[in-house]
């Protein structure tokens, strides 16, 4: 069972990595949250991205939220947003995909070309 | 959308499109009664009259990429098809709130779903900008969450959407909303 005292732990925990983090610019994962993203499965699609992240504890990745970005026939929509490099959107993103994504682009900086946008249209 | 915890998950958005800071989701399941009663409540920016005469409709967005907004027409349309009634309070600068009811066993009522994932995918994808208060009743069985004391246990230094924090948030709901729902069997 879960309390709110393993809180503390994990602040002990995680307090000496906290300056590691704020020190570089971190990769971001951003999620299609509107109505249509949520309709087509965007929840657990973007809760599988942080589990991935949690599971390989990268202090360095946000994954956050947008709303619609006027594709709806596309969601669910991921965008990877590495520092220094173009935005890549992955679309029809499936809950299983989201390993491979960071293990492939957000570690190691290749794009997984087939679930991008480009190989959609 | 299949769940009504999607339906919330959807709605809480609007909340955080309107820049609140603290948003309260009350979800209450009352078998007595079968009532199913949703309110989510925000210090965002609000709406108007004229906004919220409107708000109902399909064609109504806030959103310039286009021209519909499903969201509330969809909440309303399943509160009025599940016996149940469906209202927006809302004040310019205030905040806004809004509940949704109807009758838990109508056929037509979607399942709960997943109600952990839904409070989960708003806490961290919120970036810590907004505080969640959720209430979840079941019967007797009561379940509380807040992030404003999740906040004040973990310090300033440890923000909420650190991966070990999110982790153990995830399991903390999923095992709170269990709880609530399986305390009146005994």
């Amino acid at each position: 069972m879960k309390s709110i005292a393993d809180l503390e732990a994990i602040r002990q925990k995680t307090l000496s990595k906290v300056n590691l983090r704020r020190e570089h610019e971190g990769v971001r994962i951003v999620v299609g949250m509107a109505t249509c993203g949520i309709a087509a499965g965007a929840r657990p699609v973007m809760n599988a991205f942080i589990d991935e992240v949690g599971k390989r504890n990268l202090l360095n990745v946000v994954v956050a939220q947008t709303g619609c970005i006027g594709m709806c026939r596309y969601e669910p929509i991921v965008e990877v947003m590495r520092p220094g490099e173009e935005k890549v959107t992955y679309v029809n993103v499936k809950p299983e995909m989201a390993a491979r994504i960071v293990a492939d682009h957000v570690v190691n900086g290749k794009p997984v070309v087939e679930y991008t946008i480009s190989e959609a249209e | 959308m299949n769940e009504l915890s999607l339906y919330i998950l959807d709605l809480t958005q609007n909340s955080v499109t309107a820049g609140a800071k603290n948003i309260r989701i009350t979800v209450s399941v009352q078998p007595e009664s079968d009532r199913i009663v949703i309110v989510i409540e925000d210090d965002g920016c609000g709406m108007d009259e004229a906004m919220l005469a409107r708000v109902s409709s399909p064609f109504t967005t806030t959103r310039k990429t286009r021209k519909v907004g499903l969201g509330v027409p969809m909440a309303r349309q399943i509160c009025e098809m599940c016996e149940g009634s469906f209202a927006i309070e809302s004040k310019v600068g205030v905040g806004t709130k809004l509940r949704m009811e109807m009758r838990a066993s109508h056929v037509d009522c979607p399942p709960m779903g997943d109600l952990a994932q839904t409070v989960f995918a708003l806490v961290a994808a919120s970036g810590g900008g907004t505080d969640f208060v959720f209430v979840y009743a079941f019967g007797e069985g009561r379940f509380e969450f807040s992030t404003g004391e999740l906040r004040a246990t973990l310090g300033s230094e440890v923000p909420l959407d650190t991966p070990e924090v999110l982790m153990w948030i995830r399991d903390y709901l999923k095992e709170g909303i269990e709880e609530a729902g399986q305390s009146n069997d005994q």
